[in-house]
């Protein structure tokens, strides 16, 4: 059986679908799921799967938010993956209790890289000022996320920046807050071109927080991979921090020790003799 | 001439990387969903970005200025240092940490000062950014403040209305460290401003008999800072005064910073590279005496010199040392062994204990947890899996050194 999802992120779409798929007890293996865009272009779509809120599946407690990160990965497989785990679980409570096990295992290794996406969204967005019609000041954020995640991860944003108003956009969707609701859109977003002055301010302290004795690029590389870059504005130093680095504690060493010190120190000497 | 605002953040920015924590962690969680203000804190901090040096950059960690009337010898903004002088008005640290904010750049601020005119004038100043930052602002973000140790008890109590965590710097592991260099500072003061801290926040979290409630008082604890390499300390001496500190103030982190070359450096100290291995077997150790219950000397009593080893972390070391308590059976082990295992962290540790009440493990079933089976094999016991031996090798400790360095002719 062919099953086609929007696939976008959205959990009750894959929810509704999984409940009939096992309400009529159809086998995992007997599922192709696909997406919209996967299918786009044939000329024959499949039947809509049967879908059903109202059938009732119980599931232990910890299933729920390990199936609703994994809607949100990328791979395809991701469906498949989810209702194998959720019709093996009718048969084995405990299933997700044995780490070791490979499906489980596998779930876990997407939901770690949904959660770290989710983070990275939360460390890398970079808002924008733009000009305001009201009196909330207004932001706009362009950032690309891998998975699916910029509806779950709205309400950091509100949370944090409530007193204004902003928009993050992505190829994965859209998310607006104005003060009153936020709002998602799942089309891909257009990047737009907007300059922030603040920008410069916040590159003067990167290169200067910078410690060039202390230089070690990997660690600095595993946990800001270089596809952030593009949309970090202080990341356009790195290259000449890192070329500039070895010189610069050269430089220091050579100065060594000055004999003379500043006036005020020579004054507040005396004060305390 | 006034310098411009960006040219005092360069040279305050400077003067700030020097310290080690930007943590935004430990605090209280909060948002502004019902104030309508600016700022969150949940859970676990976030690195906004991180620089070439590898560190995470958190907070907006700036100093206030680095004028300063003490002259220690280790610090770049030292009265006998020719470094060039700057400084911020309240308002325009106020103006940086929102500005920076709203551009998520930042979770917060983390301020410290050279100190100007007084003790109790520059503390002023600092607290009045963050009492600021929160009542005129409204924001909700991270903020740690470097108290002045000589500032007044008063002083220190409101800093702790507004601050999520507060840091006194201890500087040097001994007190004779900190007397040959920093001669104005007075170890046995430093002390007193921590237990006086520690008293505050204990009284803090005892809910009021009117309204049951706790007081919101340094959320995030208190935290120090201690400079490696530039006194002759061993790492023992290091770490048998970061215990007494997590023991008698219930500190939350004792940083370590390898001294770094400054700028200007001062005569009576070494230029050297900064010893980041030393630095990072420091906070292995550290670690290890937190959460995985070992004793300092434990940790330190392999070697004579009282120094770790640089080669294999602190674990490891320990293992090798006692290799009569392994291999360790981990279909069987309790939990503190279990965390004994080099290789095994408190993650995995659970996991297996989860894991084992519904299977016996085998190798694969490690190797499926994300553990490497090279690191572990040697000192574990699993299903179908009896390590031969291994662990009485006589080369075992070489197994795992870090493969030696080709040389090659250029
Ligand atoms: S008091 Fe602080 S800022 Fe002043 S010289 Fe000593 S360490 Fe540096």
């Amino acid at each position: 059986m062919r099953v086609v999802l929007r696939a976008r992120g959205d959990f009750g779409e894959w929810r509704d679908t999984a409940r009939g798929l096992l309400a009529q007890g159809v086998d995992p293996r007997d599922i192709d799921w696909l997406s919209e865009e996967a299918v786009g272009q044939e000329l024959f779509p499949p039947v809509p799967a049967p879908r059903s809120a109202a059938h009732r599946v119980s599931v232990p407690k910890d299933f729920l938010p390990l199936a609703e990160s994994l809607i949100c990965h990328s791979d395809l497989a991701r469906f498949d993956l989810a209702y194998r785990l959720l019709w093996r679980l009718q048969s084995d409570k405990n299933l997700l209790l044995i780490k070791s096990d490979p499906d489980v295992e596998r779930a876990h290794a997407l939901n770690r890289s949904v959660h770290r996406d989710g983070h990275k969204m939360h460390a890398f967005v970079r808002f924008k000022e733009v000009p305001a019609p009201g009196l909330r000041r207004a932001f706009v954020a362009w950032f690309e996320p891998d998975h699916w995640i910029v509806a779950r991860n709205a309400g950091f944003f509100q949370r944090r920046f409530t007193d204004m108003d902003w928009m993050i956009a992505t190829p994965k969707g859209s998310i607006v807050w104005d003060g009153e609701s936020v709002r998602f859109c799942d089309e891909p977003a257009e990047q737009p071109d907007i300059m922030d002055d603040a920008d410069d301010l916040w590159r003067t302290y990167y290169a200067n927080i910078f410690n060039p004795a202390r230089l070690k690029v990997k660690m600095m590389q595993t946990e800001m991979p270089k596809k952030y870059w593009k949309n970090l504005p202080e990341a356009v130093l790195i290259p000449e921090l890192i070329v500039g680095a070895e010189q610069r504690v050269r430089e220091m060493a050579e100065r060594a020790a000055s004999n003379s010190a500043p006036v005020f120190h020579a004054r507040l000497q005396s004060r305390k003799t | 001439m006034k310098k411009t605002l960006k040219a005092r953040l360069a040279i305050l920015s400077d003067a700030a990387k020097y310290d080690a924590s930007c943590a935004s962690s430990g605090t209280s969680k909060r948002d502004s969903s019902a104030s309508g203000g600016l700022g969150s804190t949940e859970g676990s901090g976030i690195c906004h970005a991180y620089a070439p040096d590898g560190r995470c950059s958190s907070l907006l960690k700036i100093l206030m200025t680095n004028f300063c009337i003490y002259d220690c010898a280790y610090c770049i903004n030292r009265s006998s240092s020719n470094v060039e002088r700057a400084r911020f008005s309240p308002e325009e640290v106020v103006w940086l940490t929102l500005e920076f904010y709203r551009r998520n750049y930042i979770e917060g601020l983390f301020l410290s000062s050279g100190i100007i005119q007084g003790s109790d004038y520059t503390m002023e100043q600092m607290v009045r950014i963050a009492r600021d930052l929160r009542l005129k602002h409204n924001f909700r973000g991270y903020i740690h403040l470097k108290t002045i140790p000589e500032a007044s008890a008063r002083l220190i109590e409101e800093a702790g209305l507004f601050a999520d965590r507060l840091s006194i710097n201890i500087e040097l592991p001994t007190d004779a460290g900190v007397e040959a260099f920093a001669p104005q500072k007075h170890p046995a003061n430093i002390r007193r401003s921590m237990g006086e801290l520690k008293a505050k926040i204990d009284e803090a979290s005892e809910p009021t008999l009117q309204t049951k409630r706790r007081k919101r008082f340094v959320p995030a604890g208190q935290t120090t800072q201690m400079i490696i390499g530039a006194d002759q300390a061993s790492d023992a001496t290091i770490l048998g005064a970061s215990a007494g500190l997590y023991d008698r103030y219930r500190m939350r982190r004792v940083y370590y910073s390898a001294f770094s070359p400054i700028p200007d450096a001062s005569k009576a100290l070494p230029l050297i590279k900064p010893p980041l291995m030393r630095e990072h077997r420091l906070y292995q150790a550290d670690w290890l005496y937190r959460f995985y219950s070992f004793g300092i000397h434990e940790i330190t009593a392999a070697r004579p010199d009282g120094m770790l080893d640089l080669a294999v972390d602190p674990k490891l070391a320990w293992a090798l040392e006692n290799r009569a308590r392994f291999p360790v059976d981990i279909n069987k082990a309790d939990k503190e062994m279990l965390l004994r295992v080099p290789g095994f962290g408190v993650k995995t540790v659970t996991a297996i204990l989860n894991t084992r009440r519904f299977k016996r493990l085998a190798l694969d079933d490690l190797a499926r947890l994300k553990v490497s089976i090279k690191k572990v094999q040697a000192f574990i016991e699993a299903a179908g899996w009896t390590p031969a031996k291994l662990i009485d090798r006589a080369d075992l400790r070489t197994m795992f050194l870090p493969e030696p360095v080709q040389l090659s002719l250029l």
